[in-house]
């Protein structure tokens, strides 16, 4: 059995510790806002937070995260995530959209730790965050945006 | 046959400089000289510190490297003012607290706790193994370590030791810690003695 708590309710599962936590998010709690992408950790679709720190959920074994807090892009709270979700909401930041629920997470990871990120920040923190529809420079600047609302 | 040989030839050359055993202490115990000894002992450790499973986290500058090739780390990653990457994109980010067999069976993401980039100040990737051992006995960039410090690191850290339990899909580090260990025990007790730069 793994212990943890996803969007703040507790879980106790019967998994073999070695599947991915996406796995667990989307085939058996139906949170299914987290996207596989990949499968190894290159493309930052299934980010979501662990501890509250920004984490690929398709790299990550349950057995890893006993006792721990996972929040998926569902469970996101806070003045950062609503700047994020207005920012992007206000310039058409998707395309296609798959990649997205993972730009966002690191996007709030972000702006949770700098909060008027510069270019260079920005390019360090979504580096790890691939878009097949090259959205890139309405991500950055949809994350400026959201700098300039928290800044109030 | 000509093809053939050429073949024969490139399957030598692709074998990498490091596919290599670790001898011990006692391959050594020959030389009478305690200082050439020593050298000779730290030429031995230097097949493990030169290796690419330990030089990938040992940059000069800027972020990892990594595979045998000491390819730039995909994705790209930055150091960071902690050594542990950039806010929004850590190490721990994808690396967790042990390996980790990437689910299609091929490969794995490499992991330990901790797990982190060495500091700058112990960068080594393009420098000599003069220059390394200078650096590795420098407490003031060595992590302020003494000589017997430097012993339990090499012999009994766990990162370090990772290195010869890399997960699927990476060659380890040549030999064993425990042999790395021996060796370090006898440089030292030999006077940690450097090779010539």
């Amino acid at each position: 059995m793994t212990a943890f708590t996803v969007n703040g309710r507790d879980y106790d599962l019967d998994i073999d510790p070695e599947t991915p936590l996406l796995w667990v998010l989307r085939d058996e709690l139906r949170l299914t806002g987290t996207k596989f992408g990949c499968g190894i950790a290159q493309c930052g679709a299934c980010t979501v937070m662990l501890d509250g720190m920004p984490r690929r959920s398709c790299v990550t074994p349950i057995g890893m995260i006993e006792g721990s807090e996972i929040t998926t892009i569902e469970g996101m709270e806070g003045p950062e995530i609503a700047a994020v979700q207005s920012a992007w909401t206000a310039i058409d930041v998707p395309q296609c959209g798959w990649c997205q629920s993972g730009q966002i997470m690191s996007a709030t990871a972000l702006l949770q730790q700098v909060p008027k990120p510069s270019d260079e920040d920005i390019n360090n923190a979504m580096a790890g965050n691939v878009c097949r529809c090259a959205t890139y420079v309405r991500i950055r600047q949809a994350i400026h945006d959201a700098a300039k609302t928290l800044e109030g | 046959m000509r093809r053939l040989t050429i073949a024969i030839a490139a399957a030598f050359l692709a074998v990498p400089a490091f596919a290599q055993d670790l001898s011990g202490p006692d391959a050594f115990a020959d030389i009478a000289d305690e200082t050439e000894r020593s050298v000779a002992l730290f030429d031995e450790m230097g097949k493990v510190l030169t290796h690419p499973r330990c030089l990938n986290c040992h940059p000069v500058t800027g972020g990892p490297t990594q595979g045998d090739d000491m390819h730039p780390h995909s994705p790209p990653v930055v150091r960071g003012d902690a050594d542990f990457g950039a806010p929004g994109m850590n190490c721990s980010t994808c690396h967790g607290t042990a390996n980790m067999t990437l689910t299609d069976g091929h490969g794995s993401i490499p992991g330990h706790e901790p797990w982190s980039l060495a500091p700058v100040s112990m960068g080594w990737q393009g420098k000599s193994l003069a220059e390394i051992c200078a650096q590795i006995k420098d407490p003031e960039r060595n992590g302020g370590k003494s000589l017997e410090q430097l012993y339990e690191h090499n012999a009994h850290d766990g990162l370090v030791g990772w290195g010869w339990d890399p997960g699927q899909g990476r060659a380890p580090a040549p030999g064993s810690q425990e042999i790395f260990g021996q060796l370090t025990r006898a440089w030292i007790d030999t006077g940690a003695a450097c090779p010539a730069g």
